[in-house]
């Protein structure tokens, strides 16, 4: 039997050693590799696992249906319609997407540039994504799409929810809109929902101040998707919580009634509940259409708002400011009679002189023997001027601020001006110059630095109606929570200043007063009042000697404000209303639109509020420590 | 010594002794991880055979036949043509230099008709049987003898170089160390080879400079896989994430998410072994690597047993061979490698490496037929 030849023993027990360190070496290696499987799958194989779930699934947020707005008889005034869209799916058109649009552009008409929009979102898309080609569709033009489906390869109807407002203008400005979310907004909010595609937050009015109520929670949708994007299959469906309703203290055939009455006007005007502050009605006009913040306003139509000197976005009734005029006249009566003032009379000549300065009352031949109540009833200013200077500013300013006004009312609307109350530290902080007598009788009959909002003058009003602290409150419920409402307190003032007041704007609308002819006739609905005018340009001295020039012949802008307060039934009052008429013409509109709204809702026959809402509360809102 | 085994050192072993003499258990291990292959490609292919797993099995059949066909041709006859086979495949070689289309950004295919070559797998094996040859002759203290040594080292050289050229790292990487192993089995002294490793170390600054850019973006992204976490760098990050989330029990045949939803790259391929620890988990891709280490073992125990020098450095140079492999591959989806395209043997998609493979375990299992077949030094290619 042949052996190794000696050289080979040699070779073959070299080879063996070596082969030993090679399988050596190699054991290494498997050993490395398992560990490196080991540390993967074992150790860390938890953090991969979630990696690969974080791969494989992807959540979608869907947006929550918005919360809807209700007046308080549960009329909707915000609510979502049914958004008929058409989309193309890029790898469904078979003959192309361009091929896909003209086919469709025989059933609905696409305009150019909404085609090139299209083009431009596909080639920058995966195919399997739809790219919208039209939206807000009305019934007919979806039916036909539907209808000629067959026949439209890649086209796919679709049914979404967007904002409507079915009372647009008249409703406008308590209600604010909603449009899409702007950049600021998106890093002001870390709510994930905003950064979805085509989602609207409110902008203005209730929509913005109660955004976070109505938004609701974002529901997610859990699918699986593969490394290209491509939904394989959903996982799991969150429906989100739906936003919540808002019901308003509006009604809505008061707000509608008020809002078409002022048509043609730059106007406000707001009618309150005189025994709780519910406002039945705040308008302005002109108002805008805010659906078209929703469908995306043109710039044409942007423009033509932002140019309107009549200023259609500003919601004159919180956000504009007037001096109240001779409406301020009930406010420093009040003031006086509790400093033992009740029983002041003047004699007015039709001027006054203060220093070299000569106080015209608007009645040139002057009204002879006035008292506190035929004060109010002629408006004559004299007195007022008289009467200021025995109470002094502070009392003015006091009695003012006691009435509501020179402060926010705390209405819950965004964008509220808190007016202006002079007094000696107000002039000294924003002037540096010391308070005159000279501005006392200015501000006694309410021109000059004296500003207010309508709700201010409407709340002032509601407060002399009543004789109890009134706020205003737009919202009844949100949600399932009956809005809180601050305690309601009785006036500081003395039950006799009150009723001298109310004496005096009741005979306002009698014989000899200065809105006898717009008085209500109808017995049980009577209503009281008091007018006003706020000077826009300053008359000079000349032009008193020369005649004042008619109000109705200057150019518009140039024109006095009309202002008018009012409340009824003069027997246990329940509607207190202000109104300011922005450069009124003759015919004292201010007047007439308080005495038409406050017969209507007086005359409107309401049933009981309904109960598909929890008022079960609704004790909360009834008076406590007040006069009844 | 039994008769069969006289018979064979005689070299009038029957077909059917030979056919006998093979070890079916290694037969039936290489079938039994070709089958684990198949089941991954029909996995990754959404559980359904085509359009990878039944070409694959096809394949493997082709190469079943030829591992046996190999397996019984006499050893001698293999020695007699090593060096033909290894000239043939230089030609080959220096031909898809010239003539070779470019593929994948590299030439490495050679178009014949029909038939898609790639030469630089039939070179592993003409190299492994060419350095044997030559190493058979040489006495341990030869081998270290300059003048003897500088002829295998051109024949490693050679086609390395011209394999670097294509661009191919992969493959110059497994050539290099194939006869690099057979030089230290042969008994290279470690003069030679402790500066050598210095050297080589010391050299990798030079080298940089010379390899190409997508294969320094390859490095560099091993390096830094998060600074190019969706581009190159997402091949590594996402195998780690299929293996990883394999976790220890896996996720399930043909419920591997990121290989089902295409979050790996070139599954079939270079990364089926990520599918497979995604599937099984920590259980399953050590069961496979225990597999290998057991088809290895049954090389290294054919090796040691040859009585001629060349059958024990074929057996371990085709042992050595299939090992690079699996280390590169699992290495490099694992992350512990820059990414170069080597497959796993047995279970990545592909034809030619499969023909390699497979002829290269008929080699090994022709040494193990003929183990008692003794072949003197001197006269090695006589018969």
């Amino acid at each position: 039997m042949p052996l190794f030849d000696r050289k080979d023993k040699s070779r073959y027990a070299s080879f063996t050693r070596r082969t030993l360190l090679v399988t050596g070496g190699m054991t290494g290696v498997f050993a490395a590799l398992a560990g490196r499987l080991y540390q993967l799958q074992v150790i860390e194989g938890q953090e991969f696992m979630t990696r690969a779930e974080d791969n494989r699934v992807n959540e979608r947020l869907t947006a929550p249906l918005r919360g809807r707005i209700l007046d308080r008889f549960g009329v909707e005034l915000a609510t979502n319609r049914r958004n008929f869209r058409v989309l193309v799916v890029p790898e469904q058109a078979t003959d192309g997407v361009k091929a896909a649009l003209a086919t469709l552009g025989r059933v609905i008409v696409i305009g150019d540039a909404e085609r090139d929009r299209v083009l431009r979102e596909v080639t920058a898309n995966k195919p399997f994504v739809p790219v919208l080609v039209a939206d807000n569709l009305d019934w007919d033009q979806f039916a036909s799409i539907n209808l000629h489906l067959p026949y439209l390869s890649g086209i796919q109807p679709d049914v979404g929810e967007t904002r409507s407002y079915p009372f647009a203008d008249e409703m406008s400005h308590i209600l604010g809109y909603v449009a899409s979310v702007s950049p600021e907004e998106m890093r002001a909010d870390d709510d994930p929902l905003l950064s979805l595609p085509g989602f609207r937050i409110g902008k203005r009015g209730i929509e913005k101040e109660f955004e976070s109520e109505i938004r609701g929670k974002a529901g997610a949708e859990r699918v699986e998707v593969n490394a290209y994007g491509r939904v394989i299959r959903e996982l799991s469906r969150d429906p989100g919580t739906p936003g919540s309703d808002v019901y308003l203290t509006i009604d809505e055939q008061v707000q509608n009634f008020l809002a078409q009455r002022m048509a043609g006007e730059s106007a406000a005007c707001v009618m309150m509940d005189v025994s709780n502050g519910d406002v039945l009605a705040l308008a302005s006009t002109p108002g805008f259409d805010p659906n078209l913040f929703n469908v995306g306003i043109t710039n044409a139509q942007w423009k033509a708002l932002l140019d309107d000197d009549h200023k259609p976005l500003l919601n004159k009734a919180i956000d504009g400011v007037y001096p109240p005029g001779s409406t301020f006249k009930p406010c420093v009566a009040m003031g006086a009679v509790d400093m033992g003032l009740g029983d002041f009379t003047t004699f007015c000549t039709g001027s006054i002189t203060l220093g070299d300065h000569v106080f015209h009352c608007w009645k040139p031949s002057g009204h002879g023997h006035v008292d506190m109540r035929t004060g109010i009833q002629h408006s004559c200013d004299v007195f007022f001027w008289e009467l200021s200077k025995r109470m002094g500013i502070d009392a003015i300013e006091d009695t003012a601020y006691k009435l509501g006004l020179g402060k926010l009312t705390g209405i819950e609307l965004p964008g509220e001006r808190a007016g202006t109350v002079p007094g000696r530290a107000w002039k000294q902080s924003t002037f540096g110059v010391p308070w005159q007598q000279g501005d006392t009788l200015v501000a006694a009959i309410g021109q000059g630095y004296t500003l207010a909002t309508p709700l201010q003058l409407c709340t002032a009003t509601a407060r002399i109606a009543s004789g109890n602290q009134i706020a205003p409150r737009i919202t009844r419920v949100v949600g399932n929570t009956v809005q809180p409402r601050p305690e309601k307190l009785a006036l500081p003032f003395s039950d006799a200043a009150i009723l001298t007041v109310q004496e005096g704007m009741q005979m306002v609308l009698q014989p000899g007063g200065t809105a006898y002819g717009f008085r209500i006739t109808e017995p049980g609905y009577e209503m009281a009042g008091k007018t006003g005018t706020a000077q826009v340009r300053k008359i000079t001295e000349s032009e008193h000697l020369a005649g004042v020039k008619k109000n109705a012949t200057l150019p518009w802008k140039l024109r006095d404000h009309g202002l008018f307060v009012g409340f009824a039934p003069i027997q246990a009052p329940r509607y207190a209303c202000a109104c300011v008429v922005e450069h009124h013409s003759d015919g004292h509109p201010q007047v007439q639109i308080v005495r038409d709204a406050l017969l209507f809702a007086q005359q409107r026959r309401t049933a009981e509020l309904p109960t598909d809402y929890p008022i079960s509360a609704a004790k909360n809102l009834m008076p406590q420590g007040s006069r009844t | 010594m039994n008769a069969r085994a006289y018979a064979a050192a005689r070299r009038t072993l029957s077909a059917a002794d030979k056919l006998a003499e093979i070890n079916w258990g290694l037969v039936l291990l290489i079938a039994v991880i070709a089958c684990i292959g198949f089941a991954m490609l029909y996995s990754v292919a959404g559980g359904h055979f085509s359009p990878w797993a039944d070409k694959q099995i096809v394949r493997f059949a082709i190469g079943m036949i030829l591992l046996v066909g190999v397996a019984l041709v006499d050893i001698r006859v293999w020695m007699n043509i090593a060096y033909p086979a290894y000239a043939a495949s230089l030609l080959l070689l220096v031909a898809v230099e010239i003539a070779g289309r470019v593929g994948l950004g590299a030439q490495r295919w050679l178009e014949l008709g029909p038939l898609q070559l790639q030469p630089s797998e039939p070179m592993k094996i003409a190299l492994i049987l060419a350095l044997a040859r030559y190493l058979h002759g040489l006495g341990v203290e030869d081998v270290s003898k300059p003048l003897k040594l500088f002829i295998p080292l051109a024949m490693i050289g050679a086609p390395t170089v011209l394999v670097l050229m294509q661009p191919n790292l992969g493959t110059a990487t497994i050539l290099t160390a194939d006869g690099c192993s057979l030089l230290f089995l042969a008994g290279l002294s470690w003069w030679w080879i402790a500066p050598t490793v210095t050297g080589v170390i010391g050299a990798i600054p030079v080298a940089w400079r010379f390899l190409h850019d997508y294969q320094k973006q390859r490095i560099l992204t091993f390096l830094h896989p998060q600074n190019d976490a969706l581009g190159a760098g997402w091949n590594i990050s996402q195998a780690e994430i299929a293996i990883g989330s394999g976790g220890v029990g896996g996720k399930g045949f043909g419920q591997g998410t990121q290989s089902q939803l295409n979050f790996l790259p070139e599954k079939e391929t270079d990364f089926i072994f990520t599918s497979i620890g995604e599937e099984f988990g920590f259980i399953g891709a050590v069961t496979l690597l225990v597999l290998f280490a057991v088809v290895i073992g049954y090389g290294i125990r054919i090796g040691m047993s040859s009585r001629s020098q060349f059958g024990r450095l074929v057996a371990l140079g085709v042992t050595l061979n299939f090992f690079f492999y699996i280390m590169i591959n699992a290495a490099m989806v694992m992350g512990l490698i820059p990414v170069v395209g080597i497959p796993m043997p047995l279970i990545s998609y592909g034809g030619t490496a499969m023909l390699t493979v497979m002829i290269g375990f008929g080699l090994l299992m022709s040494v193990h037929v003929h183990r008692q077949v003794e072949i003197p030094r001197g006269a090695a290619g006589l018969f």
